[in-house]
């Protein structure tokens, strides 16, 4: 399966990077830096010039995002061996993470960290965003992006700590079991709206109370047979308990 | 005082015209018996009331109508989109309508408060034998107020046109499609052309408010009145027998308490509307036929067939080209039906299998039915388990389970689940049985010891009080199946005869299983009589202490040990 | 035959019960409209008992029930002689405690009103209007709906149990079955009035009767004939034709396969002209997916075989399959683009994108239909005819 990463990865072509908006150059000094990071932490399962190796994918052709994606989650590097990799407390701090991700697109290419102008979500349309998101997105990370469960002990995760960045980084380059979404399929400003949708709509207050994690029904009838019922059997046991007899 | 005359004035004009004294002093008096398990049918009859009263309210604002237009109302996140007009009208209810949120909110937990508590009273009325005898009627009504109230939930919550009621529209017309013979009629009939149409909703509505309430209304109005004139059941215990009712007279004593309750279930949906968020639909989106979530799900009470139809195997049938879907309609079709079958029938059954015809007005302890009670957990097993698979996604996620074992586990669990239950009940329901006998026969201990002058040590026991005892030792005699003895050939009764006849008479073996209480004293109806004293040498505080030395005494002491 | 009032009406099997066997007080004593609980039996054996099944519950005087229930012992109601009985109490069991009750009873249903007036304040003053206009609203609103409700239960059960004094009476049922006397009436009533119907005696009025009725009985159906079209084929149909363009969901823009060249892609399409078509997107719903070279197992010729992908129907490993689910129709929406499965999140149906989307897991029967694609002139995907098979669910005449 990771091979099959590595095969993937390896051709995503740089199509996303024609119509990117502009990158500061990255000096000599940082894909410096990131090149001894890489070999420090990275080289031990992505190869000493991440060409891969059977434990872990190569990563030529990347892009600087999927790094700034990866390694900004904190899913790399990865600490455990499970059906994926999981969000955590990042190991590096962010220069580091520039430096990595500027060391890999030097080496390889690939789709570039997208701007500020392209993942603000203020510059997005909700009602579009929703569209798309429901139609392309939620299947696996649920209406309003509270997650899913996938097979064989995979999951989409939650988008509840995603960053802007994050989510257009990972339709980008489609992480690990999720799919691709180029810039030319959702250009930037489809994309800005699918981020305006989320971060939006995550921040919403919940008008009816609490939202039991916007999960739906499920946990709505749990509330009905733990909560509501049973309030009703006490106070029917209650209202029939006879005096001064305890528990009968 | 002026308030009395008052009153004195206006019953005596009603009086004049409907003769009524006499009629309403007795129903005044009616007596109600007190059991806490007893308010459960009453749970669902005041959220009927509430989702009466609310969904008046929300008929006044809701548009029934899927024609498009686009939106413009407070709801700001969705401005400019495209959606149904019912659906616009359910935004303009929640955020342009004061109280709009509030009462949206309680009538869908009444809804799901009016279904939870029909399964509570269903389970209590199955495990009791409330169905029994002269019940049966009031059994069949309450099953067909079951099915009404699945129908008339489902169809309320798709009348938002939301995205996921939508979706479950979707699975309707895709299981109607699926029905041999006729499935594709039925699904253009009732959709009024291909999925999704523009009828489905204003139908689904008339359904909603008119039809289904109406038929609700009947069937729940003969549901009390056939309660009144059986009067209710009661629980076993002293002074209760099968020819009386004791309990507290209805004015003012049952009023007080059926009011004190409604408020009670008024205010449980009043707190869940204000303070848990329930169908949130402007998070879902409009319905579009291309759009779909992860953790989709009904409402609690469709979810053992939505679990159903994902844990069914793929089997289809195409002879001659034809489509036999199984996978699609015998989850939809088989278990549910299934079950409501099975109950429906069940009344009659147990007839048959025992052979009590008699009128029972006393509930059973559901120890003391063991096959009963078994059989009702292993149905419930069954459903649960379905129910659990209804939310298979959600559980793979939460907990960290992978999807198919979910579904491996139920397809698994609904054959063997069902099987474990029944025995593991039995058992205990037959230990429980025992353990009453127990107590029945020894007393309850006390705690105090007593060295004997043999030197032995015995803990005293007293004899149960009476109101205990009159539950202990209320079981329902069955009566024998036509014995040889009532007959005066080698040829047995009619209904034991044949292959049929051998079965009824293994049937009846089963269902009639239970520890016996010892001396043979089970007086069938708990009236009260106390086990008379046999001779056995309790040491029993307060009985001829004498008796509790020497062989005699340590004989039953060794029963205590 | 037909008095209320006779003592052998509806009661004939308990009356023996009660009082074993004899039957002893005349139909004299039974015709007091009042003669409810007839005073006590005494000791529970049997006496001269006549219950009156339109009257009251009986009192039976023997070993109360326990926990300070009250029965009255009072001389026999001869109905109208002397006045009626009192049966209930008029005070409560522990007078202490109830004074004390009776005060906490009155804060809650105080309290209550307040909360109602809370309520009706918080609907002229909170406003909606908006998301948090909504939430403060309901908050307020059921807030004080609740407190009102809550408190007014409490208040009304706690004077039940403090303020009401604890009664336990005991009423007679009646067997249910009626009196076999009442029975025959009945069924001679019945038979009369059959007779004198001629309903019996004339089978021709009779059945012509019912065969007026018939078709008026069965009209109902017909009259629902309308409620749709008959579906025909178009079940077995789409709105793809060739030459559509496949335009992305929600941006309606055209694409290219130069555009969809990253592997792993998946995105929502539909046909040209058609987007905003329920209906017609109902089931013509289509997902496209980009495959790496050798990923698929591709069959060759222009006819869909079994488990694979027809090629000449796909443009540079870009595979189109309808999105809607066969199993009941939902979007199958979700894809891991790792393991090349399309799972649709209704029921858990899982396709195999790479092997012509072949049912590997869950109860859908039927892959999902490929569509096939093409190219038009200008280079944008377009639909080169529509799915060989019916899209969807699975019904009756399909084969």
């Amino acid at each position: 399966m990771l091979v099959l990463f590595g095969v993937g990865y390896g051709l995503v072509t740089s199509s996303g990077s024609a119509t990117a908006a502009q990158q500061v150059a990255p000096n000599a000094a940082q894909i410096a830096e990131g090149r001894t990071l890489f070999e420090a932490s990275c080289a031990s399962c992505h190869g000493n010039f991440a060409e891969g190796t059977n434990v872990a994918p190569t990563l030529i052709g990347v892009g600087a995002a999927a790094v700034n994606f990866q390694v900004g989650t904190g899913r790399m590097p990865l600490t455990a061996n499970a059906a994926e990799g999981i969000r955590k407390p990042p190991e590096f701090n962010p220069s580091q993470i520039k430096a990595l991700a500027a060391y890999i697109q030097d080496l390889g290419g690939g789709p570039p960290v997208p701007s500020a102008a392209q993942v603000n979500p203020a510059a997005g349309t909700y009602g579009l965003g929703q569209q798309l998101f429901v139609a392309d997105c939620a299947a696996c990370h649920n209406f309003v992006g509270a997650g899913g469960a996938l097979t064989y002990g995979k999951f989409a995760l939650p988008l509840s700590a995603s960053t802007p960045t994050q989510i257009y980084e990972a339709m980008l380059t489609g992480p690990e079991a999720m799919p691709v979404f180029n810039d030319l399929t959702i250009t930037p400003p489809e994309k800005r709206d699918i981020i305006a949708y989320v971060t939006q709509v995550r921040a919403q207050p919940n008008p009816g109370g609490f939202s039991l994690g916007r999960v739906g029904p499920v946990t709505e009838g749990l509330v009905a047979f733990l909560g509501l019922l049973l309030f009703l059997v006490l106070a029917a046991l209650w209202i029939t308990a006879k005096h001064g007899k305890a528990h009968e | 005082m002026s308030v009395e005359r008052a009153l004195e004035g206006t019953g005596t004009w009603l009086d004049d015209r409907l003769h009524g004294a006499r009629g309403v002093r007795v129903l005044l008096r009616k007596v109600f018996p007190d059991h806490w398990s007893f308010l459960l049918g009453e749970i669902i009859l005041y959220s009927f009331i509430i989702l009466l009263l609310t969904g008046t309210f929300l008929t006044f604002w809701f548009q029934p109508s899927m024609t498009d237009v686009i939106y413009h109302g407070s709801y700001l996140p969705l401005h400019g989109v495209r959606m149904s007009e019912a659906y616009a009208s359910t935004l303009n209810i929640t955020f342009d309508v004061r109280g709009g949120l509030l009462i949206r909110q309680i009538h869908h937990w009444s809804a799901d408060l009016f279904m939870a508590g029909i399964m509570a009273h269903m389970i209590r009325v199955f495990f009791t034998g409330a169905y029994r005898k002269p019940r049966e009627i009031n059994w069949l009504i309450g099953i067909i107020l079951f099915t009404l109230g699945l129908l008339e939930g489902l169809f309320g919550y798709s009348l938002p046109d939301d995205l996921l009621s939508g979706a479950g529209l979707r699975i309707l017309e895709g299981v109607v499609q699926s029905i041999p013979l006729v499935g594709t009629y039925l699904a253009f009939f009732l959709f009024g052309g291909p999925f999704p149409g523009h009828l489905i909703i204003p139908r689904l509505y008339i359904l909603h408010v008119l039809l289904i309430p109406g038929l609700i209304l009947a069937l729940v109005t003969a549901h009390l009145f056939l309660m009144f004139h059986q009067k209710h059941t009661q629980m076993p215990g002293k002074g209760r027998t099968n020819k009386n009712v004791v309990g507290a007279p209805l004015y003012p004593y049952f009023m007080a308490k059926t009011g004190a309750f409604f408020f009670f279930v008024f205010a449980a949906v009043a707190l869940a509307a204000t303070f848990v968020q329930i169908n949130p639909i402007w998070l879902y989106g409009p319905f579009n036929p291309v759009a779909m979530s992860a953790g989709s799900q009904p409402d609690f009470y469709m979810g053992m067939l939505e679990g159903a139809l994902r844990v069914m195997p793929a089997w289809q049938w195409v002879p001659f080209g034809h489509t036999f879907a199984f996978n699609v309609f015998i989850p939809a079709l088989v278990p549910l039906g299934l079950l409501f079958t099975g109950a429906a029938l069940w009344p009659f059954l147990e007839q048959w299998v025992t052979g009590d015809r008699r009128e029972h007005h006393v509930n059973d302890r559901p120890r003391n039915a063991p096959t009963r009670t078994a059989l009702g957990i292993g149905m419930i097993t069954f459903y649960g388990i379905l129910w659990a698979e209804g939310a298979n996604d959600v559980l793979a996620a939460n907990f960290d389970v992978p999807l198919y074992w979910i579904t491996w586990a139920a397809r698994v669990g609904i054959f063997v689940g069902p099987v474990i239950a029944y025995i593991i009940t039995k058992r205990i329901c037959l230990g429980l049985q025992r353990k009453d006998n127990h107590l029945i026969e020894h007393g309850v201990e006390t705690g105090i010891i007593r060295q004997l002058p043999g030197g032995e040590f015995i803990e005293e026991t007293r004899p149960v009080d009476e109101d205990s005892l009159a539950v202990l030792t209320s079981r329902t005699d069955y009566p024998a199946l036509g014995t040889a003895d009532t007959v005066e050939s080698d040829v047995p009764p009619a209904g034991m005869r044949g292959g049929i006849g051998r079965v009824r008479e293994r049937l009846y073996k089963v269902v009639t299983e239970s520890a016996p209480i010892a001396n043979g004293h089970g007086n069938g109806h708990g009236n009260g009589h106390a086990i008379e004293s046999n001779g056995h040498d309790h040491a029993a505080i307060g009985t001829g202490a004498g008796s509790g030395s020497g062989p005699g005494g340590s004989e039953s002491e060794d029963g205590h040990s | 035959m037909s008095n209320p009032n006779s003592p052998d009406s509806g009661d004939t099997a308990w009356q023996e019960y009660l009082t074993g066997g004899e039957q002893t007080a005349s139909a004299g004593g039974a015709s007091t409209g009042g003669a409810s609980a007839a005073g006590a039996s005494a000791g529970g054996s049997g006496a001269a008992d006549q219950p009156e099944e339109t009257a009251g519950p009986r009192r039976v005087i023997g070993t109360p029930p326990p926990a300070a229930a009250r029965t009255l012992l009072a001389p026999a109601d001869d109905g109208g002689a002397q006045p009626l009985v009192r049966e209930l109490p008029s005070d409560p069991d522990d007078p202490a405690r109830a004074k004390k009750a009776e005060l906490v009873v009155a804060a809650c249903f105080i309290l209550a009103m307040l909360a109602g007036f809370g309520f009706l304040v918080a609907y002229g003053i909170v406003g909606v209007g908006s998301i948090t206009g909504a939430q403060h609203s309901n908050l307020l609103l059921g807030g004080t709906l609740s407190i009102t409700l809550l408190l007014l239960g409490i208040g009304a059960t706690i004077w039940v149990r403090q303020l009401m004094p604890t009664v336990e009476l005991t009423e007679q049922r009646h067997v249910m079955a009626s009196d076999p006397k009442d029975k025959a009436a009945f069924k001679e009533t019945w038979d009369e009035g059959a007779e004198t119907s001629q309903f019996v005696k004339r089978p021709i009025v009779r059945r012509s009767l019912i065969a007026a009725t018939l078709p008026l009985g069965i009209a109902p159906i017909f009259l629902l004939r309308d409620l749709g079209p008959l579906p025909g084929k178009s079940l077995d149909t789409t709105v793809w034709r060739k030459g559509l363009r496949l335009l992305v969901y929600g941006t309606n823009r055209p694409i290219t396969p130069a555009e969809f060249s990253s592997p792993g892609s998946i995105i929502s399409v539909g046909p040209q002209g058609f987007l905003n078509d329920d209906d017609a997107m109902a089931k013509a719903a289509v997902i496209i997916i980009k495959f790496r070279p050798g990923e698929v197992d591709y069959a060759p010729g222009w006819r869909p075989v079994a488990n694979k992908v027809v090629e000449n129907w796909t443009v540079d490993n870009i595979v189109a399959y309808s999105k809607i689910c066969t199993h009941v129709g939902c979007p199958a929406a979700l894809y891991e683009q790792t393991t090349h499965h399309i799972l649709c999140p209704c029921h858990q149906s899982t396709f195999d994108a790479t092997q012509g989307a072949r049912v590997i897991f869950g109860p859908a029967t039927r892959p999902l239909p490929q569509l096939p694609i093409g190219v038009d002139k200008q280079g944008f995907l377009i639909a080169t005819g529509d799915f060989a098979v019916p899209v969807g669910p699975s019904f009756w005449e399909r084969s």
